[in-house]
């Protein structure tokens, strides 16, 4: 079990994986060493998996394109659908990788140039695979919101200057 | 013709405009200002209760309720009550919704003051409770406090403002300005006070979901104290719920009784809109409350250090999202500080003295702003003590 401050810690780092060891201290109450030792056992763990940047590549005038395939399998047996899964996320182009609950099994997040480069991933490389039933392609359209982060600007604070 | 020497009453005359009413003229001047002058929630109100509401506004709830308010969200109330202080308040008669703590505090005041009867405040305090005492037709009698006692009040105090003309106690904890709290023992004694003297309580929780350092004692959970005291809350602040305007008060049969009778005549009931929108706060609000509640504390250490650090003395807080830092190492007023700071760095405090003389010599700066902007402001601040203290 996470005590509450390594969870108020981890908290804080997912929203900003920057954010100096000195400031969480003051923030959660600690000594700068004792978040410093807190997170370095929290990735020694395994529980901070990695520190990431998120990027509108759209914005950097870079092509890229996402695509939720979803993916109907026939698991193998003893092993399920792990065997599937690992497979696929082999792939560089696959980007996320999840086993569902409901009408299809794996939902595989695709990262490619073009529609055509995704298109051709799925037919050539993923459809082919064993044990593999059927695909449905969805390419994103437009992002509004990614990991907890909105894109749009902010809204702009309605409140009066000082109020009581 | 009859003569007269204009149409405002005496009574509203001779109340003092309000320090923050000038305050805030004065900003609006100036452009790029960080504020740290604002008494609510930086967070807007959490979707699933703005979306109850607009859910409400299309099933067509939008006539008027009973004068008491919803059942269903005075059931909510008493509930909370039991789940978190054990007491038991009959949605029936015991819980009145109103147009926030504001109105809650009003109805109190008129429901129980016969002229001139005194109500003992402690300042630094809320800007309504002189004015809405004195509207009333009473006596506010002031105890100060400082920095020295933590702004806390002691049970002598209160013995030495009693007189025959006593009716109540005013209390505020955690406070607006300076964020004191007070732990259940010393609410303890001065209970004792309050039963030795037969006086009424008006206890004023609304911060009471942002207690820090320890959980929150109401008032009316100490021995003896339910019976004698008005209990109001609201979910302004718990809720980032200010522009709903809902609160309520609980308290014995008789006085919600007395205040019901002014509330239906005056404001006739809240909000139905607001009302529903508060009952999807109490049902399914509380993930959203330890969100706002944990970012509020972390807010509370980084300015308290960092006013600290400027050399602004300044106490850890037990509550609400106000510091009350003093300033007098500057050797300037509240005022002349505060206008100086806004002037030269684009930082808005407000002065110590709008809550109260006592409050001479400190500023109130509320943390209810992003991280990043509270940095900011304690950067410009920084400059500004070092320019000031360089000069002389
Ligand atoms: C101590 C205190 N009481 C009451 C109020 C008014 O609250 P409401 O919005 O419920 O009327 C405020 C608002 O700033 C407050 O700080």
């Amino acid at each position: 079990m996470l005590e509450a401050k390594d969870k108020e810690i981890l908290k804080i780092l997912e929203r900003d994986a920057k954010i100096k060891s000195e400031k969480i201290a003051t923030m959660v109450g600690l000594s700068p060493a004792e978040v410093t030792a807190k997170i370095k056992e929290l990735e020694d763990k395994g529980i901070i998996v990695q520190y990431k940047t998120i990027i509108d590549w759209e914005k950097a005038g870079e092509e890229v394109v996402y695509a939720f395939i979803e993916v109907k399998v026939t698991p193998e047996r003893d092993v399920g659908f792990d065997a599937v899964a690992k497979r696929i996320y082999k792939f560089p182009e696959v980007h996320s990788l999840y086993l569902l609950s409901g009408t299809y099994d794996l939902s595989v997040v695709v990262e490619g140039k073009s529609m055509k480069e995704i298109a051709y991933f799925v037919a050539e490389k993923l459809a082919t695979l064993d044990n593999i039933q059927g695909t449905v392609s969805h390419f994103i359209l437009k992002k509004y919101k990614i990991d907890g982060k909105v894109l749009e600007p902010e809204e702009e604070d309605k409140r009066l200057a000082v109020t009581p | 013709m009859l003569k007269r020497n204009g149409f405002v009453s005496k009574a509203v005359q001779d109340i003092p405009p309000s320090g923050i009413r000038k305050f805030f003229d004065l900003i609006t001047t100036i452009k790029d200002v960080i504020s740290l002058g604002i008494g609510e929630p930086d967070f807007v109100t959490p979707w699933h209760i703005r979306d109850m509401a607009i859910y409400s506004l299309e099933q067509g709830y939008t006539s008027y309720t009973s004068n008491a308010g919803l059942i269903e969200l005075r059931q909510g109330i008493s509930e909370h009550l039991f789940n978190n202080y054990g007491l038991q308040y009959s949605p029936q008669d015991e819980i009145l919704i109103t147009v926030g703590v504001s109105e809650g505090l009003d109805l109190a005041l008129r429901a129980i003051i016969n002229p001139g009867d005194e109500v003992i405040i402690p300042e630094p305090c809320y800007v309504s409770y002189k004015p809405c005492t004195i509207f009333a037709g009473g006596k506010p009698v002031v105890i100060p406090t400082d920095a020295d006692t933590g702004f806390k009040i002691t049970p002598r105090q209160v013995e030495e403002a009693i007189t025959d003309r006593t009716k109540a106690l005013l209390l505020s904890y955690p406070s607006n300005p300076t964020g004191a709290t007070m732990s259940k023992e010393e609410l303890m004694k001065i209970a004792n006070v309050v039963a030795k003297y037969n006086l009424l309580v008006i206890s004023d929780e609304i911060y009471s979901r942002f207690t820090y350092d320890m959980p929150p004692t109401s008032f009316v959970s100490l021995a003896g104290m339910k019976e004698r005291t008005i209990l109001l809350n609201g979910f302004s602040k718990a809720y980032a719920m200010t522009g709903w305007r809902i609160g309520y008060a609980a308290g014995n049969k008789e006085i919600i009784a007395a205040m019901t009778k002014i509330h239906q005549y005056t404001m006739l009931c809240a909000s139905i809109i607001s009302q529903k929108a508060a009952i999807e706060a109490l049902r399914n609000g509380k993930s959203a409350v330890e969100e706002m509640y944990n970012e509020y504390n972390q807010r509370r250490r980084v300015i308290v250090r960092g006013l600290n650090e400027i050399g602004l003395k300044c106490q850890m807080p037990g509550g609400a999202f106000y510091v009350f830092p003093s300033i007098k190492t500057t050797g300037l007023t509240s005022e002349a500080f505060a206008e100086k700071l806004l002037f030269e760095e684009k930082v808005a405090v407000v002065p110590g003295t709008a809550f109260g003389d006592c409050g001479e010599g400190y500023i109130r700066c509320s943390y209810a702003t992003s991280l990043e902007k509270i940095e900011e402001a304690l950067e410009r601040m920084g400059k500004f003590v070092r320019n000031l203290l360089n000069k002389v």
